[in-house]
């Protein structure tokens, strides 16, 4: 492989991985608190994509406007989920809330099959996002160098939230310890929603971006980006956000990488998050970041 | 009173396979393939409440588990010739296209290698608890499906197979249900049965009164999966055609849904949903064609089936957790004080 090739596909491996930190950012914060696979995050990542898609072509409004629009629709959507699916079970022993969890993500599926059609939509690109940079030899086109960029913001944003704010720390304290933290006077059912709504927001810009970089919407798309960014929060240490844009990008870098040196793994190419999975879950199951906590009697 | 229990047992049994050739008979072709269908399901359904219900071990595997049944035991059954005609694009292994197996064997292959996958997969993942375990059962079967898709050579790839001989009938699936039924009680009753639940409330504890949680839970992993091959292998020789897109994880999903609606934890809770379901899933099929009512026309919604599936699951789960039975069994004490005899529920 040589140089252009290598950055070519390193800037698609660093877009891609920006992309799925976005995503594992959600898992990891649900499980934080909740410790809970939200195995609907991928089906909220695809709705926010799809409400773009709308606000974009039915309601004619400028980009700009339509993906915020998107993010908020997307931001209501997430709470709404949480109320319905796992607020009533919070006290429900773990298997029934990991089924309502699967239950929620085959609804909303299926809803979005019945909803929005089982053909594939394509989302309008605006011109800011398609156009082909060139820098020397290699060209790319521009979401690819736009995607990393608001990823970043969007960390530095949640970053502040998390350590700055009064709300932060109060999510940081639910997530160290829930008992405890309702015994200080926080309002544990804010936090978790609010949770939600953050998780929401960066799956609905990681949305948007998705449909942007392929432009092909279907109602199943989030479900292997949902799966695969679970893993990347895994692999990070779940329950830490840093670890979880870790995660993110090591899985975009490997995918990408693994393709252009072995073009003959291609047809593997989903199956190497899970192989992934399994080796860290054998070799350091807390993940990257994670601390190791004994189990209490 | 032991004695009993038991001649009404066999009665019950005798009358099963009266109704099984009775509807065997009587129903057409299409409703036969239900009927059998149900049979499979129940077998699918038990198999999995083993490893969910009664251990504990929130797998989502099963869907990897019935391709490698399938896979295996329709190449088992499937004559040289019709291989090379199947495999077009890429020319079979030579080894795998030489051995053929009458269909009962085949079938106890296939589940024996879904089994030997499940040891095989039991090793690293089961050593995880809770939603580890369902990720990394369900990345599984996943890997499974993606390696079947890229295998050209062994399983035609995307392609799939076809032209499988319909061996499975209402005969095979249905004896082969009751024989699963018969295994799970002695197997749940025994002590091995103790073991698994005992797993199921407490791991801690369980583990402190001597028991192996590994080999345990090894058990009825490997167990499970291979009811899972069998089952997988009696829907493939039923359909007459396998591909690798049929075991996605709503398969998994379909039978997690029987076990969750019977009760999570109860043989007889699955037998009931699992028949119910299957019959359901292809009653509901009238919502997704359209409905003319004489003066107005209702278009069919496809994709429909599957929201009411999900929402059955989701009720279920939200506002009664226990589904149909919780974890109560059938039982004949109850008939038995009332003196009241009914041999409509099939069990033992």
């Amino acid at each position: 492989m040589d140089l252009e090739l290598f950055l070519q596909q390193l800037a698609n491996a660093i877009s891609l991985g920006s992309l799925y930190a976005l995503l594992a950012i959600g898992y990891t914060m649900v499980y934080g608190i909740l410790r809970l696979i939200n195995f609907a995050h991928g089906d909220i990542f695809m709705f926010g994509t799809y409400m773009a898609f709308y606000m974009m072509t039915s309601f004619m409004l400028p980009w700009g406007a339509a993906f915020i629009i998107a993010i908020i629709l997307t931001i209501a959507f997430g709470v709404l989920v949480e109320k319905a699916a796992y607020k009533p079970l919070r006290n429900s022993p773990r298997m029934s809330i990991m089924i309502s969890a699967i239950g929620a993500s085959f609804l909303i599926e299926n809803l979005a099959i019945v909803v929005f059609g089982g053909r594939p939509k394509s989302l309008p690109v605006p011109d800011l996002f398609n156009r082909i940079i060139h820098i020397g030899n290699v060209s790319v086109v521009s979401i690819t160098f736009i995607t990393p960029i608001i990823t970043m913001v969007a960390l530095a944003i949640l970053m502040f939230i998390v350590n700055k704010t009064k709300t932060g720390m109060a999510m940081r304290a639910v997530s160290k310890d829930y008992e405890a933290a309702r015994l200080m006077g926080i309002d544990v059912n804010f936090i978790i929603t609010f949770t939600f709504a953050i998780g929401s927001a960066l799956a609905a810009i990681g949305g948007i971006m998705w449909g942007l970089k392929y432009p092909s919407l279907l109602p199943l798309m989030g479900v292997m980006p949902g799966l695969k960014c679970f893993i990347a929060a895994v692999i990070g240490g779940i329950g830490d956000i840093r670890g979880a844009v870790i995660g993110g990008f090591i899985l975009g870098l490997i995918e990408i990488m693994l393709i252009a040196v072995f073009p003959e793994l291609t047809g593997y190419r989903d199956a190497f998050a899970f192989v992934l999975l399994i080796v860290i879950l054998l070799v350091k199951p807390t993940g990257i970041m994670g601390k190791n906590i004994a189990e209490k009697v | 009173m032991k004695n009993r229990k038991t001649q009404l047992t066999i009665i019950l049994l005798i009358v099963t396979i009266a109704i099984i050739a009775v509807l065997n008979i009587t129903l057409d072709s299409y409703k036969i393939k239900i009927f059998t269908l149900c049979g499979i399901y129940i077998i699918l359904g038990l198999s999995m409440n083993l490893i969910n219900g009664f251990t504990g071990l929130f797998s989502l595997g099963h869907a990897g588990f019935m391709a490698v049944g399938a896979y295996v035991s329709a190449l088992l059954t499937m004559s040289p010739e019709l291989k090379d005609s199947v495999f077009y694009v890429a020319p079979i292994n030579p080894f795998i296209k030489v051995i053929q197996l009458p269909f009962p064997l085949a079938l106890i292959v296939g589940g024996l290698a879904a089994a030997g996958i499940a040891f095989l997969i039991g090793a690293p993942v089961l050593r995880l608890n809770d939603d580890y375990l369902a990720i990394a059962t369900l990345g599984f079967s996943e890997i499974i499906r993606v390696v079947i898709t890229n295998t050209q050579t062994l399983t035609n790839g995307s392609l799939g197979l076809k032209g499988i001989t319909r061996y499975t009938n209402a005969w095979w699936a249905w004896g082969i249900a009751i024989l699963t039924i018969f295994f799970m009680i002695w197997l749940i009753h025994g002590m091995y049965g103790k073991a698994f639940k005992a797993i199921r409330e407490d791991e801690i504890a369980a583990e402190a009164m001597g028991i192996s949680l590994f080999k345990h839970k090894m058990m009825s992993f490997v167990i499970g999966a291979f009811f899972a091959g069998v089952g997988g292998g009696l829907l493939g020789h039923l359909i007459g055609a396998i591909d690798p897109n049929m075991f996605r994880f709503i398969l998994t999903f379909n039978i997690l849904l029987i076990v969750v609606l019977g009760g999570i934890g109860s043989i007889t809770g699955t037998i009931i949903s699992a028949t119910a379901v299957t019959i359901l899933m292809e009653v509901l099929r009238f919502i997704e064609n359209p409905i003319n009512l004489g003066f107005v026309n209702i278009p069919g919604i496809p994709g429909m089936r599957m929201v009411v599936f999900s929402l059955m699951l989701m009720g279920v789960i939200l506002f009664y957790p226990k589904g149909l039975m919780g974890r109560a069994e059938f039982n004949w004490d109850y008939f038995l004080k009332k003196k009241f005899l009914r041999n409509r529920k099939k069990s033992a």
